[in-house]
């Protein structure tokens, strides 16, 4: 797992390894805002896997980078 | 086609030079700067952080989509990263083309994508010592114009 913004905050670092049960991204994103308190919501969320934009149906293997994104604010 | 994160103060002078193209008739150029109100609160400074492998693919691709959507010659976009003081530049476009219409519309089209889509991260530091991640909070969706 990799965190930024508002997430690193709320997790209290940039990146871990986690053990999981989780069959796809939106089970993770579940059972690490309960872990952590996550303030944001899966909708106003978005999910990475491996460096690349994906949805939250996607499956979640051993091994993958994954990146749960606040909303952005660029530029 | 270049797109390029940095850390180090964006040089808009030394990036319009390496627009120089004969076969263009127009340069468009656009600068995002730091402002000193937000939502009416006053901005000390910021911060931006960025998930950088895919911020870097992302904006090569909308440089990309800007170039088979309009006919231009050279595309260039440069966003800061790190921390930015009051009239920083955050983000640089610049555009060149036979023609300012489709210069003028590709850099519309570049900044607006990537302030779309870019994973950039936004943290305002405002007067009072007060911190906030932009478009974070809950439920709230801001919107810029």
């Amino acid at each position: 797992m990799r965190y930024f913004a508002i997430l690193r905050e709320q997790r209290g670092l940039g990146a871990e390894r986690v053990s999981t049960g989780a069959a796809t991204a939106r089970a993770l994103y579940d059972e690490l805002r309960g872990r952590h308190g996550f303030s944001l919501p899966a909708g106003r969320v978005r999910v990475a896997i491996n460096g690349d934009f994906t949805g939250w149906d996607a499956p979640v293997r051993e091994g993958d980078e994954l990146v749960f994104m606040p909303p952005i604010a660029g530029g | 086609m270049a797109f390029k994160l940095t850390r180090a103060a964006i040089d808009a002078r030394a990036l319009a030079d390496g627009l120089h193209d004969t076969r263009a008739g127009a340069c468009v150029t656009f600068e995002g700067r730091v402002r000193a109100r937000n939502g009416g609160r006053a901005v000390r400074a910021l911060d931006y952080e960025t998930y950088a492998p895919l911020a870097r693919k992302e904006g090569d691709r909308i440089l990309a989509e800007a170039r088979r959507r309009f006919s231009i010659t050279k595309a260039v976009c440069v966003h800061r990263t790190g921390s930015l003081g009051l009239g920083d530049v955050a983000v640089w476009v610049g555009v060149t083309a036979g023609h300012r219409r489709a210069a003028f519309e590709a850099c519309r089209y570049i900044i607006d994508q990537t302030k779309a889509r870019l994973p950039i991260w936004k943290r305002e530091h405002y007067a009072g010592g007060a911190t906030e991640w932009i478009n974070a909070a809950g439920g709230r969706a801001k919107r810029s114009r």
